[in-house]
């Protein structure tokens, strides 16, 4: 249980998506405009993390392993085993927003199929993929489905967390005056690493 | 149409320039980023982007027209992935070092959305050889801003270059110099700063030129 929550609260903030690892970032720059959006487009990204990650967890130790159902060391396929399920369940979320939520589904547009090609969903996969091979006493370790959970939902908040927060800072800098070369793109970079400089102060966190 | 005729010339040299992938379309940012505190597995990566954005508009690009139009995501997907499983197995066969470096975003280019990006706006309306030339000119515009982050971070950072030491250690503050090593460089923080100056010098030159 204590591993679980070191593991969620170390993955919202010390291995944060966006500021420690840049996974994301082009959803994560074109749709950071509004609060309102941005919010559920990071429910929307938390939601395909919490299935696909358990999903490839079980695909990787129980098909792909050499100790799997197989029998045979398969794990040179896993790119294209794990897009395929990715792809699969984000255009099961799409319907399901559609239905329940029009508005959402209107104002996230192209973003919503492109959560398939988000780099945050597949570099979680990616990660897990390595932290199954660390040692169980390490801090990151991913022994069972429990913990992939627990790093899919803390994965999914700390991007929902840092888009919330540069759309935050995004409306209000619509006012500043900001030299016309640097307006849009390159500001919003100046702030996301000011963002990172200061989440960089959580990286001694240990529970 | 001849092979070298002026409209492949644009369609090549464009995304080196005025269409840079990054500093223009904003594509492909999160690799970017991440690979680029040294110039070597910068570089690497940078060819693998390159290699693999070339073939898969060619092999899209062949079979666009066989495509069903509902299903082409998942196609350009596996397309794209088989090519990335072979890349990344040739970059642990001869270099493991750079590929242990680059750990997940070898991975990641499946994702990368200027792979995406060409597909979908190039290749699926244009044939082989154009889709091919548009694919090698955006991986290297890729390469070209990967390469000059990596620079800057590497020498400012370690004061090496490739792993050769380009600011003699005697300038060194704990040798009694006056230079210090800035650590800063190497944190990802420092990445985003230096794209987004490389994007403010890239946007004043082309907005001169109109």
């Amino acid at each position: 249980m204590e591993h679980f929550f070191s593991l969620l609260v170390r993955s919202i903030f010390v291995d944060n998506m966006i500021f420690a690892f840049f996974l994301g970032m082009c959803s994560y720059l074109a749709v950071s405009k509004t609060v309102k959006t941005s919010l559920g487009l990071g429910i929307a990204v938390t939601f395909v993390l919490l299935i696909t990650v358990p999903v490839d967890y079980l695909l990787q130790t129980k098909v792909l392993d050499a100790s799997g159902i197989l029998g045979v060391d398969l794990t040179f396929l896993s790119f294209i085993l794990f897009i395929a399920v990715i792809a699969g369940m984000v255009q099961l979320v799409e319907m399901f927003v559609e239905r329940f939520s029009p508005s959402l589904y209107a104002a996230l547009g192209i973003f919503l199929p492109l959560i398939a090609v988000n780099c945050a969903i597949m570099g979680a996969s990616l990660f897990m993929q390595q932290r199954i091979l660390m040692p169980a006493e390490n801090s990151q370790s991913i022994t069972n489905i429990g913990d992939c959970f627990a790093y899919a939902l803390g994965s999914g908040i700390g991007w929902t967390l840092a888009i919330v927060c540069l759309a935050a800072i995004r409306e209000k800098m619509a006012y500043s005056d900001v030299p016309k070369p640097l307006q849009g793109l390159g500001i919003t970079f100046i702030t996301v690493g000011l963002m990172a400089m200061a989440f960089m102060c959580f990286s001694g966190l240990t529970l | 149409m001849s092979l070298f005729s002026k409209e492949n010339g644009a369609v090549f040299t464009g995304p080196l320039n005025i269409n840079n992938p990054i500093a223009v379309q904003v594509l492909g940012i999160c690799s970017a980023l991440a690979v680029t505190s040294q110039l070597k597995p910068a570089i690497v990566m940078g060819l693998s982007v390159t290699v693999i954005t070339a073939f898969a508009n060619v092999i899209i690009s062949l079979i666009r027209k066989t495509i069903p139009n509902r299903i082409r995501i998942i196609v350009q997907l596996v397309v794209v992935a088989a090519l990335v499983t072979i890349v990344s197995n040739i970059l642990k066969a001869y270099v493991y070092d750079v590929s242990v470096q680059l750990s997940v975003y070898v991975g990641l280019i499946i994702t990368n959305c200027i792979l995406m990006g060409r597909l979908e706006a190039f290749a699926l309306q244009n044939g082989p050889w154009e889709s091919f030339l548009d694919g090698v000119g955006n991986g290297l515009g890729y390469a070209v801003i990967l390469v000059i982050v990596g620079f800057v971070r590497e020498l400012l950072g370690s004061g090496t270059l490739l792993g050769f030491t380009i600011i003699p250690s005697s300038v060194l503050m704990e040798n009694g110099g006056l230079y210090l090593h800035n650590g800063m460089m190497t944190m990802p923080a420092m990445a985003l700063i230096i794209l987004a100056c490389v994007i403010w010098a890239h946007r004043s030159i082309n907005d001169k030129e109109k």
